[in-house]
């Protein structure tokens, strides 16, 4: 087996004695081979069949299997649903619960981390074994329990509410009786909702990135800046922040491809895909396609565009990860 | 001198080594126990919800529903586990059929996600070949494919291969999802064992296949335990896969069975809490034997000393 294409730094390489020595070793590409075909046929068929579904009107199963006809639309399925104001609304939804889960994961989880680096060894310890705990739990019944905490009727939170003092209550939010509320049922309260899951299971991974960044820094560092005077925020500025950048960027990007698309959560939460005014792209897409009636090529079409704004976003990562291997 | 240039200084640490000047006992009395009150009020977010699953599926119906909520069950029983393992959770199908399910899919998985990452990360973190690079750039591409966007073409896929409604469909579908992972995570444990093992048993006379088998595959086994739980946690926890893939309620993996379960209006929470500690729990455990290795897999080389 020989190679297809020429790498640059090839020529280069193959004057070295060793190359020389070795000629074109099989042994490799046989042990990648079927890493490469399962790769190839779950993961890089399937984005290039997303494609091909897009440009066609899909509605009906059998189709899928190849009994009937695919009719060739073009961009039919795309102009249709660029058209649709509801398109934009949901793409509006995605954006601002990404950016608003981001933000708040980030935010979160970096005082925790700056919190761990600072505690006693012990309760460091404690803390950290709680955080693990939130991240260790799977999202399905992480989020089960958090829709028990909202029960409208033996829930928590509607116990609390109700706890408070009837005047106060109801000076506040024009109601003393909480039994019985849809938590769910306003949009932004639902999105609240499902912010506070989202970011409850994903600060920790991002407290425990910038913990380990927090131990690799020398405390030399910080030692010499409060000598030189910098208080505790400037210190945090100038010498924490440039020195995790690359940890915060790649956790950054991280979290907003995981918060582009939550579905789990969205699904245990809404009950379903048919709360259409809570809409994101991921689940517009699964809903257009699998809710009756069946529209695969539209669903595929919305699947298409989300994952185009998930390339621009893995672009910059998988830069800053390969200059960082280069780093290395 | 200005704080701006901190972090100038800091490239010679030595010269700046002195004690920082002592402040009040007192006042880093009072900045301990923010920290200390600050460190439990995140405890108490982080593990809540936990501690109110399990709680609450310790407690008879007559404490869930109570006016006034307890924090820990006066009279824990342990009827909810009674009822989930021996009724049935749908007509005709139990818990331990749904778990047993669950539990064949992401064993299947992890087997064969584990051998094929095995042979993989050899080949990088053994060989210099020309695609090598070319290699490394397409498994961090692909784990960026956003899944959600593949449950069409895949559904496509299983229809054709005629395994919609089989365990089979969701084995498929976990080892993609779990293989990039798997092999990115595998190199470093396969580029750790010392190369100098290998070319001593290879002079001693070793075939390829005695060194893989003799030497690299025991030194690897713990790495390769690593990954195969994250792989088993891949499978383990998927929805939206299983929901598509299966429509036949004796095949139902257990996250499938339990969105059913507690879809009703009147969600019975004792049964699902103590279905959703049976699932959790075995999660938990593994999850924390080895997190320490996801936040190095996953930042990898973004954090240097």
């Amino acid at each position: 087996m020989t190679t297809l294409t020429e790498v640059p730094e090839a020529a280069a390489a193959r004057e070295t004695p060793a190359r020389r020595r070795r000629r074109v070793d099989r042994l490799p590409y046989l042990l990648l081979l079927p890493c490469l075909v399962v790769i190839g046929v779950l993961l890089l068929w399937p984005l290039g069949q997303v494609v091909v579904m897009s440009f066609h009107r899909l509605d009906n199963v059998r189709q899928l299997r190849g009994d009937r006809e695919w009719p060739w639309v073009g961009l039919g399925n795309y102009a249709q649903i660029l058209g649709d104001p509801f398109f934009w609304t949901v793409l509006r939804n995605t954006v601002l619960f990404a950016a608003a889960n981001v933000a708040l994961t980030m935010i979160l989880g970096t005082l925790v981390g700056l919190l761990l680096n600072r505690l006693g060894r012990r309760m460091a310890a404690f803390v950290a074994s709680c955080v693990m705990l939130a991240w260790a739990t799977p999202a399905l019944t992480g989020t089960i329990v958090w829709k028990w905490i909202f029960d409208d009727t033996s829930g928590l939170v509607t116990w609390a509410f109700n706890a408070l003092p009837d005047g106060l209550s109801q000076a506040l939010f024009g109601r003393s009786d909480w039994t019985g509320y849809g938590w769910f049922n306003s949009p932004l309260l639902f999105f609240a909702i499902l912010t506070l899951v989202v970011v409850w299971h994903s600060f920790p991974f991002v407290a425990v990135s910038v913990l380990a960044g927090l131990k690799s820094v020398p405390s030399e560092l910080h030692e010499a800046a409060r000598v030189d005077g910098a208080g505790p925020w400037r210190v945090f500025w100038r010498v924490t922040v440039p020195l995790l950048r690359p940890v915060f960027g790649i956790l950054v990007v991280l979290s907003t491809i995981w918060d582009f698309k939550v579905f789990t959560q969205y699904y245990v939460l809404a009950g379903g895909t048919q709360d259409r005014p809570t809409f994101m792209l991921s689940v517009y897409s699964y809903a257009e396609a699998f809710s009756p009636p069946p529209k695969y090529g539209l669903g595929s079409a919305i699947a298409v565009i989300l994952t185009l704004i998930l390339l621009v976003v893995t672009g910059v990562y998988v830069r800053m990860v390969l200059r960082q291997e280069e780093d290395a | 001198m200005t704080a701006g240039s901190a972090a100038a200084i800091g490239r010679r640490p030595a010269e700046n080594e002195r004690r920082p000047p002592g402040g009040g006992r007192r006042r880093r009395g009072a900045r301990r126990l923010a920290l200390n009150g600050a460190g439990l009020l995140v405890a108490l977010f982080a593990a809540f919800p936990v501690y109110w699953m399990i709680t609450t599926s310790l407690k008879p119906s007559g404490e869930i529903f109570a006016s006034t909520p307890r924090p820990l069950p006066t009279e824990p029983t342990l009827a909810h586990y009674r009822q989930i393992l021996t009724g049935n959770l749908i007509p005709g199908v139990t818990f331990t059929d749904f778990f047993l399910n669950s539990a064949l899919v992401a064993v299947a998985t992890v087997l064969l996600s584990g051998l094929v990452a095995l042979l993989a990360a050899t080949a990088v973190a053994r060989f210099r070949f020309k695609l090598r690079t070319s290699f490394l750039i397409m498994l961090l591409v692909v784990q960026m494919i956003p899944l959600e966007a593949l449950v069409i073409p895949l559904f496509l896929m299983i229809q054709r291969l005629g395994l919609y409604n089989t365990l089979p469909s969701l084995i498929l579908t976990y080892l993609g999802f779990s293989l990039p992972f798997a092999v990115w995570m595998l190199r470093g444990f396969v580029a750790a064992v010392p190369k100098e093992l290998e070319e001593a048993a290879a002079i001693d006379g070793a075939s390829r296949a005695q060194i893989f088998r003799r030497i690299l595959f025991p030194l690897v086994a713990p790495g390769l335990v690593a990954t195969s739980i994250f792989s088993f946690i891949t499978a383990w926890n998927e929805l939206i896969f299983a929901l598509t893939f299966i429509n036949r309620q004796d095949r139902y993996t257990l996250p499938v069975a339990m969105t059913f379960f507690f879809g009703r209006d009147d969600t019975a929470w004792g049964p699902v809490m103590a279905a959703s500690t049976l699932f959790t729990l075995p999660v938990i455990v593994f999850f924390l034997l080895v997190q320490r290795r996801m936040v190095s897999g996953l930042v990898a080389g973004a954090v240097k000393g």
